[in-house]
């Protein structure tokens, strides 16, 4: 190692485990990974894009529920079904969580196992979600029949949409870390996939609650 | 107070060779290089800023006489979205971006951007986004719905042609360049400052641009989910804003100026950051008040989210709300009140230096004054309600963002143009011009003032005879020509310059911050040992050692020779660096741009057949891109590099 490089546990949060050292210069005036500080400030942009298109949202619905052409939402949503999609999606935050403290340990066996089964969660939930809006499109709730349809399908959209982006994002982390096995970046792209992916799943959790529960 | 460790000709690290080299126009595609890149937004933002000029003038013949039929009223409605769309983002948000790539990684010590392939990205989406927007004049014609383009007025039944989607898909691109933009500022400044720059001894110029990536990354979500809602009601029938189907035409104003009260912002705070460093530099004499004018930034940046609806004054919200939003409004006044005074301040008893960039930020200082106090008067609603939607306003906001936010650019150029080109400006020509804009840009603009208190609307593209606003449109006139004179004046004093003008040094301004502190232009790696700061103003504490430093009053003077030391003590030993490495130039962001640029085709005629195959392409020459930009950054990674 060049004396350019510093051992340090403490500031990247890796743990001692990690036992990779990490560049002098990439730690940062902030102690943070440049590439995490990024991913952070870029899910606060994502964050309050989905505030709008929830807010949009919020607004639409008693406005909806007071036209004589009104959807009531009640009607077309099932929330059991729901229910599973979510249970799904928390999972898959579960098991996320399992596949990088498996990469940490540097145990493979286990970190392919969680990694890949988020990426399955993941899709599973968006054939979830085809299935869904199958379903309400055969019942008559398009993009243009009610206010409910129009911000309830680009709500869900916008968000099935970062789902796959998401998904596909852990894909090809999968790939590259398998193609790499001993790449000391590892690590850091595995969080940052997954930094992502619980993002994605909170906004699921707030889109759940306000529009399917409440 | 303090130093440059190792400000001129220190210890020079090994530079690696580059694994592959483009020369000339290649290297300009392929350039990571945070100084090329803040060139082209420069040299981008300026071409749309005569061709925005250029729709002006045509609106001020159309105006420059009663009854006058030089536009029909279509191609003017269309004249005045494409101007103020393309001053607000084309020109201003690029201009204090480029300058801001260029300077900022300089100013804070850093090799380069965070993320050098990201900002490339930045470039192209912006000038992509650009044309295609143009490119709408070709495509049926451009959208005439005004830059803030109020529902229903955008709707497919009155805006039959494909402008508006090219306005709504085009500043998505220009929207995604500026948002990964900013990700990019804020990573870069809070993370690759030089050892000792802590954030208080940041110059307020880099200051500024932090405050407005982070103004920016929060308010521009709020316009690509209208602009979205926006879209589908055009090409799927959904009903967002849609009233005669139930759907909520002022929910797209509370979108759009959520996100355009603060876009104001983020035009003018870097722009008052230049102004913080013009100002200093020919004072002689450091800033006055340096944290009341950094966080009363931040004071800005924070209330500009609460103020949206006093654009909105003249809809009915209520006097609740009304109230609300116009003591929000009013409270802006303070932070930029202690601005302009500590701005003030600062010329006070110093030996100030006349030259153009001075010039220019003095021009600002008065210019927004007047801007700032119609401001005010256009906070309170009663007032509001008589004036809004007249000249009145545009007379406001022209003495903001051109009075203001342009001074402020014109005094960056100037005051980083030997910086920037390695030649000094011709300053006669830069003195000229400056005369020329001042006297023409209130011969235009104030006149407004009164033909909008006299109830001239804005947007109408003709009036009748005998309405008293005759003379003064006619000036007005005669103003914008003699502006455009001065831009003549401006792009010739950069011409002769750049092939004769005198070879600039170092530091020609005797400036206090590390940019003068390495060559005219910078090398590629910028410095060639990464300098170590012990105070705000390091350059003059290396230059002039023997000067006391800033001291509470009470104290025992000490000089900067003698703080430097306690400083150096503090801060311990520092890092040495092993080697510069800096990234790779590439394709693959120009790549992945224009795959998002086919792909935005596609999303323009989403709902014409087989517009989907458009996007499909777009999104595989994206994927391609974002391929090979993978390997770059594994190939430049720092990780592997600190292994070899």
């Amino acid at each position: 190692m060049s004396a350019s490089t510093t051992t340090h546990e403490a500031q990247d949060g890796h743990g001692p485990t990690a036992g990779h050292v990490t560049p002098a210069h990439l730690i940062g005036s902030m102690g943070v990974d440049s590439r995490k500080l990024g991913v952070w400030a870029f899910i606060g942009s994502e964050a309050l894009f989905f505030a709008a298109l929830i807010t949009i949202y919020l607004i639409m619905a008693p406005v909806n529920m007071a036209r004589a052409d009104h959807q009531d939402p009640k009607e077309f949503l099932g929330i059991a079904f729901t229910s599973l999609l979510a249970a799904i999606l928390l999972a898959s935050s579960l098991t996320m969580v399992l596949a990088l403290a498996a990469n940490k340990r540097g145990d493979k066996r286990q970190f392919r196992i969680w990694h890949l089964a988020t990426v399955a969660l993941g899709f599973s939930f968006l054939g979830g979600q085809v299935y869904e809006f199958n379903k309400l499109l055969h019942e008559g709730v398009t993009l243009s029949s009610s206010l409910f349809g129009s911000s309830f399908f680009v709500l869900t959209g916008f968000h099935g949409t970062h789902v796959a982006i998401g998904a596909i994002w852990l894909l090809s982390t999968y790939f590259k870390v398998t193609k790499y096995p001993d790449s000391p970046e590892n690590a850091m792209d595995i969080e940052l996939a997954g930094l992502y992916w619980h993002f994605v799943d909170l906004v699921w959790v707030a889109i759940f609650t306000l529009i399917y529960l409440i | 107070m303090a130093v440059v460790d190792r400000p001129l000709g220190g210890v020079t690290v090994p530079t690696p060779p580059a694994t592959k080299d483009y020369a000339g126009w290649e290297s300009w595609l392929t350039t990571v290089d945070h100084k090329k890149i803040g060139i082209m937004y420069i040299v981008g933002a300026f071409v749309f800023f005569l061709i925005g000029g250029i729709e002006a003038l045509l609106m001020r013949v159309q105006l420059g006489a009663p009854n006058n039929t030089f536009l029909t009223p279509d191609v003017y409605n269309q004249m005045m979205t494409m101007h103020g769309t393309t001053m607000v983002f084309l020109v201003v948000m690029p201009f204090n971006v480029g300058v801001g790539n260029f300077i900022v990684p300089l100013m804070i010590g850093a090799r380069d951007m965070a993320f050098p392939r990201l900002n490339a990205l930045s470039i192209w989406l912006f000038l992509f986004g650009g044309l295609m927007l143009y490119f709408s004049f070709m495509a049926g014609g451009a959208p005439a719905v005004g830059w803030f383009a109020y529902a229903p007025l955008t709707m497919k039944q009155y805006s039959p042609t494909f402008g508006v989607d090219y306005w709504i898909i085009g500043l998505l691109l220009t929207g995604v360049a500026s948002i990964s933009g900013s990700l990019n500022f804020i990573v870069t400044i809070l993370n690759m400052r030089a050892p000792g720059m802590t954030m208080n001894r940041m110059p307020l110029f880099v200051w500024m641009t932090l405050i407005t990536s982070f103004i920016l990354v929060f308010a521009f979500p709020s316009l690509t989910a209208g602009q979205i809602a926006l879209l589908f009601d055009r090409h799927f029938d959904t009903r967002f804003f849609n009233p005669a189907q139930g759907g909520d035409a002022v929910l797209w104003m509370h979108l759009f100026w959520f996100f355009g009260h603060p876009e104001v912002y983020i035009l003018i705070l870097p722009t008052m950051g230049i102004v913080s460093e013009v100002l200093p530099t020919f004072s002689r004499k450091p800033i006055f008040g340096y944290a009341f004018v950094a966080y009363s930034g931040v004071a800005i940046g924070f209330l500009g989210f609460l103020v949206w609806a006093h654009h909105m004054f003249g809809v009915g919200l209520g006097p609740l709300a009304n109230a609300f939003f116009s003591g929000a409004s009013m409270l802006i006044a303070i932070p930029t009140g202690v601005k302009i005074f500590n701005w003030i301040a600062t010329m006070y008893l110093g030996s100030i230096s006349l030259k153009t960039p001075m010039y220019y930020a003095i021009g600002f200082v008065a210019m927004f004054i007047i801007g700032g106090i119609s401001g005010i008067t256009l906070a309170s609603p009663p007032i509001d309600l008589q004036q809004t939607d007249s000249y009145y306003v545009v007379a406001h906001f022209h003495y903001v963002l051109f009075g203001g936010a342009v001074f402020g650019i014109f005094a960056g150029l100037h005051y980083w143009f030997p910086k920037i080109t390695g030649r000094m400006y011709n300053e006669r020509l830069g003195k000229l011009q400056f005369w020329l804009t001042f006297i023409s840009f209130n011969l235009t603009f104030f006149p407004m003032h009164i033909t909008g208190t006299n109830g001239m609307p804005r947007r109408i593209y003709t009036y009748e005879a005998g309405m008293g606003w005759d003379l003064y449109n006619l000036i007005s006139t005669v103003g914008s020509f003699l502006m455009a004179f001065g831009v003549l004046v401006l792009i010739w004093n950069a011409i002769t310059s750049l092939r004769s003008g005198e070879i600039a040094p170092n530091d020609p301004w005797d400036g206090s911050s590390l940019e003068w502190a390495t060559t005219s232009p910078p090398p590629a790696h910028n410095f060639d040992s990464i300098p170590i700061v012990y105070s705000r103003r390091p350059l003059w504490d290396t230059k002039y050692p023997e000067l006391d430093a800033a001291h509470e009053i009470g104290t025992k003077a000490i000089s900067r020779r003698e703080r430097i030391e306690q400083e150096k003590a503090k801060m311990g030993a520092m890092p040495e660096e092993a080697h510069i490495h800096m990234p790779t130039p590439t394709y693959n962001p120009l790549i992945a741009a224009f795959g998002i640029l086919v792909a935005g085709f596609g999303a323009i005629y989403i709902s014409v057949p087989f517009a989907f195959i458009a996007g499909l392409v777009g999104l595989v020459i994206l994927g391609v891109g974002i391929f090979g930009w993978v390997r770059d950054s594994r190939r430049d990674s720092p990780y592997l590099v600190a292994q070899h």
